[in-house]
């Protein structure tokens, strides 16, 4: 039985803590500069840089397998790899997505007929070299923990002292490039910490794997904050505590492969962001896609009300009358006046229908603004009279202020105006 | 280079997967969804893994249903992901596919601990053990892996010549697609569906790298050397066919320059459709 209190599990969980922390940080950047899948593609093109490494190392006599020099390899492959993409846009009418799937599937070839070779060889020790593909997470040692930590430390300081420079690259390159930024510079250093990353990440995760540490934090982080700075801390928090978690887990059952638990923690986190996330979460979402309704909902209410009473000079008006003017059924109309009944805005006797004084202030505002539009789209905007009824009712509920100020002195001439205290002075809105 | 009998087998079934690979792979390319092949050839794993575990059986016919289902499923998750989280599309593939590999990867280790669908193969496939299994036919020894993708490719081909007009204008205009009635939605789950069926097949004797290179490279290929559809087709087809046959020539006639007796088939076609692409950068139109 492994537990907590073995000291092999905590170098585990403490790498893979470290690994999640740093690739949360760094993806975030990737995230936004909209090149999440460059990571896929970097990671795979680590490969024929591994075989090549150990093909050098036996060539001059070792075993092949010492880890600074397979990884030094990966480090370069990863490199070409980012910059075959870049090429291949730059210099061919061949686009991004193209690009990646390219250059992922030909240096994966490459790497994996370069194993081909290995797995022919006499000496026969390739045996380690498959686990960069799917890693060997139990099996890290405290020299690979170490090595994760001070890379990630290292790239944590490279993004912390450039954090500026990346921001406008992730948001706006154009004005960037205007501000004398030297962007390609930028993207390049962007990638090389992802491919860095990438690298040492291979060995806890393997290389299909470390895409998801890349990925995923950061797009669970975007669901609670629109602050870049908030959402890399959080997507740092996110990666970190998935990929802890998921070592400890792993640890605790050996028997399951650790790098996918350590893939579906985060995916478990993402799922919960994207329901419950605070900034753009899908119940806030659906809440505030609701109130918004809602409030359309209550503002046609109370202008039909308004209008039926104008038009028959009659402050109660009927309910027959109401399902005449808006084409809602019986039911939402009953849902309606209820909802506008609670807040005070209507009153209901004897099946007819009559606005508070609160109900009228407010119906009056909105009667208001529909006819200023209504004036604005005829007037300016060119539109058919016919037409105008409907855009109007979309629009008025974003109408600016300064522009109904405008307008009004137009309707005033016609008469067409509503006072915005209809009853009298002094009614609260 | 010893090239037998067993070799023509074998760069046969590749060339005819290959080809199945680049009908499809024609369309992801025109339509900018190139990664969407990296991602459904990772995530139809949890499908073969759960198609296995439901029925005990390596029966072709589940598990193209399990890898059609979960590919269509890829396709829907990224769409959801993208329409109601508004992450952005890529990213939306990335944790979609990772996701769905990682269930794959448990799936296949806790439940199907003792059969042969190991991962290593699923990556590499196992093109040596093409020739193991043949069926005699007109006097042929025909390996059944070969009978399988010809399959699938004439049932691909078929795919593209019946809704030709469908793809075409879903893919070069989706908004137009709608109008005419023709939804672009259900055409690209379609073509998804297509895309999975045929990596699924191609996996157990080529192996998803391959199946990767043979949906993106001989497309965007054609995309340097043509500019119609048809012509596109047929040049991604040819270069598909070629860099088959080029890639098991290549991994038997270079291994020995630098003393090795052969190397992995399946890298060596993605290497060689990588050489044609380089060639057609730099041989190809410059401009259009």
């Amino acid at each position: 039985m492994v537990s907590w209190a073995d000291y092999n599990t905590k170098v585990v969980v403490l790498g893979v803590l470290a690994l999640g922390t740093s690739c949360g940080f760094i993806g975030s950047f990737m995230l936004l500069r909209k090149r999440a899948l460059m990571a896929d593609t970097v990671s795979h093109s680590t490969l024929p840089g591994i075989a090549i490494a150990f093909l050098l190392m036996v060539a001059g006599g070792g075993d092949g397998k010492w880890l600074p020099g397979l990884l030094l390899g990966a480090l370069i492959s990863g490199l070409a790899g980012m910059g075959a993409v870049l090429a291949v846009q730059r210099w061919t009418r061949i686009k991004e997505d193209a690009a990646l799937g390219i250059v992922l599937s030909v240096f994966f070839g490459v790497g994996v007929s370069l194993l081909g070779l290995i797995q022919k060889m006499s000496s026969g020790s390739a045996a380690g070299l498959e686990s960069f593909i799917y890693g060997k997470t139990a099996s890290m040692l405290t020299a690979d923990a170490l090595l994760i930590g001070a890379v990630g430390a290292l790239s944590l300081v490279v993004c912390g002292a450039l954090f500026k420079e990346f921001t406008l690259l992730c948001f706006d390159p154009d004005f960037a490039t205007s501000q004398g930024l030297p962007v390609l510079l930028l993207d390049v250093i962007l990638m090389s910490l992802v491919v860095g990353l990438t690298v040492i990440g291979l060995q806890a995760v393997g290389l299909i794997l470390v895409i998801a540490l890349l990925i995923i934090p950061p797009a669970s982080a975007r669901f609670w904050t629109d602050s870049l700075s908030v959402m890399a801390g959080l997507a740092a928090l996110f990666g970190g505590v998935a990929g802890g978690a998921g070592a400890l887990l792993s640890a605790l059952a050996p028997k399951w492969p650790a790098g996918a638990v350590i893939v579906l923690a985060n995916s478990l986190l993402f799922a919960l962001s994207f329901t419950f996330g605070s900034a753009r979460g899908l119940l806030v979402r659906w809440r505030d896609r609701r109130n918004l309704n809602r409030k359309i909902a209550r503002q046609h209410l109370l202008r039909a009300l308004y209008e039926l009473a104008e038009e028959n000079e009659t402050d109660r008006v009927s309910w027959e009358l109401v399902l005449e003017e808006r084409s809602w059924s019986a039911r939402v109309l009953r849902q309606e006046v209820e909802r506008a009944k609670g807040l005070g805005l209507v009153l209901e006797s004897d099946g007819k229908l009559q606005l508070t004084d609160a109900g009228m202030t407010r119906a009056a505002r909105v009667v208001r603004n529909h006819r200023l539009w209504e004036t604005y789209l005829i007037t300016y905007a060119d539109i058919a009279p016919s037409h105008v009824d409907r855009d109007a009712d979309m629009v008025e509920h974003i109408l600016d202020k300064a522009v109904i100020a405008e307008l009004e002195a137009l309707l005033q001439a016609e008469h067409h105006l509503p006072s915005p205290h209809p009853r009298g002075e002094g009614v609260t809105v | 280079m010893n090239w037998s009998g067993i070799d023509t087998q074998i760069a046969v079934t590749a060339m005819l997967s290959a080809i199945a690979c680049a009908i499809p792979g024609a369309f992801l390319v025109l339509r900018r969804m190139s990664m969407m092949g990296d991602a459904i050839s990772h995530a139809v794993l949890p499908g073969l893994a759960m198609a296995f575990l439901i029925t005990h059986s390596r029966d072709s016919l589940t598990m193209f249903l399990g890898a059609a289902l979960v590919g269509v499923l890829t396709a829907v998750f990224v769409e959801a992901i993208h329409r109601y989280g508004q992450v952005e599309e890529s990213a939306a593939m990335g944790v979609v596919f990772t996701t769905l590999f990682a269930l794959g990867l448990v799936l296949l280790v806790r439940g199907a601990d003792h059969v042969d669908l190991d991962a290593g193969c699923v990556l590499y496939g196992a093109m040596e053990l093409v020739p193991l299994d043949t069926v005699a036919m007109f006097g042929f020894d025909v390996p059944r892996a070969a009978l399988k993708m010809g399959a699938v490719a004439i049932f691909n081909g078929l795919f593209v010549l019946l809704f030709f007009k469908e793809l075409t204008v879903s893919t070069f205009d989706p908004a137009l697609s709608d109008t005419l009635g023709i939804s672009s939605r259900w055409m690209n789950l379609a073509l998804m569906a297509v895309v999975a069926i045929t990596a699924v097949a191609a996996f157990e004797s080529v192996g998803s790298i391959l199946v990767i290179a043979m949906l993106i490279v001989p497309a965007a290929i054609a995309h340097l050397l043509t500019q119609r559809l048809p012509s596109f087709l047929w040049v991604a087809i040819g270069s598909a066919a070629l860099s088959a046959w080029l890639g098991h020539l290549g991994a038997l006639a270079i291994p020995p320059l630098f003393g090795f007796e052969d190397t992995n088939t399946a890298g060596m076609m993605a290497v060689a459709s990588g050489v044609l692409f380089l060639l057609a950068v730099l041989f190809g139109r410059k401009k259009g």
